[in-house]
């Protein structure tokens, strides 16, 4: 991944203060999303990382507005080329959706519906949203599937999803995401089903199209390697909650949040000595503490003092300005006494 | 494929013969003989034994049994002892009847069923969902020949809209081509007789086809309940499909499979002879064939009725099988 970084112009997608409530009969509510915002440049690709859990799936479905009607309450605004989504109505996200914005699912199995053939399943997000007849639509497919990468493609045309590989599969779901070129495309963990080595593969393949269309990318993971190979800018999130915003580089160099840092610190390295332990953050999602009580993350973090409770300091704890291009949700972040190697080659004498 | 319907053919002979050994013991367990049945109480024993021997009733069990076992191979399961005529014959005579039955309990099942099923899914929740369940509940619970009943009261005796009893007026003088009364009458242009037979068939089609029509209707909304969940069909939303493609190609055609083979199921179990619903019309069919044939003790009917049932019934299935294959393509056999 070159250092591309985003390209000028207006964000495709503008998420502000974007909330998921789910509420259930005789059950509090459950806040998964809380409060979320972040921008997307044509060209650019970020990413949501996190644990099972944090909210990033479900900030996903609300920005293409897939979540279900009955007991789930969207509020904040998710502005697509200035259009607002949020209450907008079921037609019009339809005309968007498949058309200038797309998905590409976590299961390519389940994802695909099992008694159609894959050539019918390319073919009718096309004939939805482009003016053509089933020939050109056919015609269509056969290049998009060779342009993802799968081979023989009159033939798979005819075929169904469980004759297909898992890494064919995928390619056949981003080939249906990228049919009418569509403007923002975001991914759901689209690698989590897959083997490591198609894994890389789908990988370069979501790079490339990218890269050579311009589309925005939305990246959803729990993979710290998938956002060091792809994404410009990362969002790290917790308990519904952005707690750290970075550029890649910057996030991995010098990660301020202790959250992002334990994640990078439980991360297996190749170049760390035989019977170097893994350090894996202690404690599991479940033990967040909601954020109007404190710091979700407090409960596991090595860092935390009285004060990241809201008894004590008054308030929740903000995402703030963290030097440029960053933010934090953090009282007590991880310091760094020496200026990383990068920051000193630039001070150096001209 | 091929070689899947010869084995599933081949799997019909173990399960004849284990079927007739059974009936053969059960029919000579039964008290009381054909003849008595025939002959009445008071039949003096040169009368019995003169019957037993006509029909062959007098010789040792394992004659009889090998003589029938014979004789089947070739569809010859010999005279009825009431009609004094060929089993196999009767049985031509019978099964149309039946099947015409079946036919119309299965379209009255399936045509209100699945979109019952459907529109209970889709308001999930809501008071008509509530109420199709209790429905239904209601259907698969109260007994056939009751329901038979209360519909040949009210509707026959009662208010007489439609004929309570046969499969067509008497006073009809049909011409039989192939015993399927109403397409017999839709072939040499009787349409009198043709609606009339029709109109045999409403409520007899209606008690029978009450409990798969239940059936059918749980299994559709607990179907459709399953696949709007689906991960395909949030992707099918995601790709930006019309609500009714989304609908038709990726909900509808999914939910159907279970509920395709519940009607494949529920029609070889009809098939097999409405013995109750058959008894309250007093229609012709297979099933009041078997009723009359258990009082009078015809053996040769009850065997021979009773294996050619089990034909049909693993060659119904075996139906089922293939046409699953052909509507989901993970099953299809290759």
């Amino acid at each position: 991944m070159s250092a591309a970084g985003p390209l000028s112009g207006a964000p495709v997608l503008e998420v502000e203060e974007l909330a998921v409530t789910f509420s259930r009969k005789g059950e509090a509510p459950v806040r998964a999303v809380d409060g979320v915002s972040f921008d997307v440049a044509p060209g650019e690709t970020i990413g949501l990382v996190g644990e099972s859990g944090c909210g990033k799936s479900v900030t996903s479905l609300a920005v293409m507005g897939l979540l279900p009607k009955r007991g789930v309450s969207v509020t904040g605004s998710v502005r697509f080329n200035g259009q607002e989504l949020v209450g907008a109505g079921d037609s019009m996200l339809r005309r968007l959706r498949g058309a200038d914005m797309a998905m590409v699912f976590q299961d390519p199995l389940s994802s695909l519906n099992p008694t159609v053939p894959i050539g019918t399943q390319v073919t009718e997000v096309l004939l939805e949203h482009r003016e053509m007849d089933r020939k050109e639509a056919s015609r269509e497919a056969v290049v998009l599937l060779d342009k993802v990468g799968i081979p023989d493609p009159v033939r798979r045309l005819k075929e169904y999803p469980h004759q297909l590989s898992g890494g064919m599969r995928q390619r056949a779901l981003i080939a249906m995401s990228l049919a009418c070129s569509p403007r923002l495309l975001i991914a759901d963990e689209p690698t989590t089903a897959l083997d490591v080595t198609i894994q890389a593969q789908i990988l370069e393949l979501l790079k490339e199209l990218v890269v050579d269309t311009g589309t925005a990318l939305v990246m959803i993971t729990h993979d710290l390697g998938v956002v060091a190979g792809l994404c410009d800018r990362v969002h790290v999130m917790y308990a519904g909650k952005i707690i750290e915003s970075a550029e890649r580089h910057e996030l991995f160099a010098r990660p301020r949040q202790p959250y992002t840092g334990g994640l990078l610190a439980s991360v297996p390295r190749l170049d760390a000595s035989r019977g170097t332990p893994l350090r894996p953050i202690r404690g599991s999602a479940r033990d967040a503490i909601p954020w109007t009580q404190g710091c979700a993350f407090a409960p596991r973090c090595d860092n935390a003092q009285d004060d990241c409770l809201t008894e004590v300091s008054g308030e929740i704890v903000p995402l703030e300005y963290d030097g440029p291009g960053r933010e934090l949700r953090c009282r007590h972040p991880l310091e760094y006494p020496q200026a990383p190697p990068g920051a000193t080659a630039l001070g150096a004498a001209r | 494929m091929l070689r899947f319907i010869v084995q599933r053919l081949l799997q019909l002979i173990p399960i004849l013969l284990g079927l007739f050994v059974l009936l053969f013991a059960w029919l000579r367990a039964l008290p009381g003989g054909p003849a008595q049945a025939a002959l009445g109480e008071r039949a003096t024993p040169e009368a019995i034994a003169q019957y037993n021997e006509l029909f062959g009733l007098d010789e040792p069990l394992y004659v009889q049994y090998l003589r029938f076992l014979g004789r089947a191979v070739t569809l010859d399961f010999g005279n009825s002892t009431q009609y004094g005529r060929p089993v196999t014959e009767v049985f031509l005579e019978r099964f149309p009847g039946t099947i015409e039955l079946t036919l119309f309990a299965m379209i009255f099942a399936i045509g209100v069923g699945i979109p019952l099923g459907y529109f209970a899914a889709r308001r999930h929740g809501s008071v008509f969902d509530s109420a199709s369940v209790v429905g239904s509940l209601l259907g698969v619970a109260i007994p056939v020949f009751f329901l038979a009943y209360l519909l040949r009261l009210l509707f026959a005796v009662e208010l007489g809209w439609l004929p309570g009893s046969g499969r067509q007026d008497v006073r009809i003088d049909a011409t039989r081509i192939t015993n399927f009364y109403v397409l017999d009458g839709l072939l040499t242009r009787e349409w009198d007789a043709a609606f009339d037979a029709f109109l045999h068939l409403i409520l007899p089609a209606i008690a029978l086809g009450t409990i798969p029509l239940a059936i059918i209707v749980r299994i559709t909304r607990a179907s459709v309940l399953d696949v709007v969940n689906e991960d395909y069909v949030r992707t099918a939303n995601a790709k930006g499909l019309a609500m009714a493609t989304v609908r038709r190609r990726h909900i509808v055609r999914n939910a159907l499979l279970p509920v395709s083979t519940t009607i494949g199921l529920q029609t070889g179990l009809l098939l097999s002879g409405a013995v109750l619903t058959e008894t309250v019309f007093a229609f012709g069919g297979v099933g009041l064939a078997l009723r009359d044939a258990i009082t009078y003790r015809d053996f040769a009917v009850l065997q021979g009725f009773i294996l050619l049932l089990a034909v049909v019934y693993v060659l119904v299935n075996l139906l089922v099988d293939i046409s699953y294959g052909l509507l989901d393509p993970r099953v299809r056999v290759r």
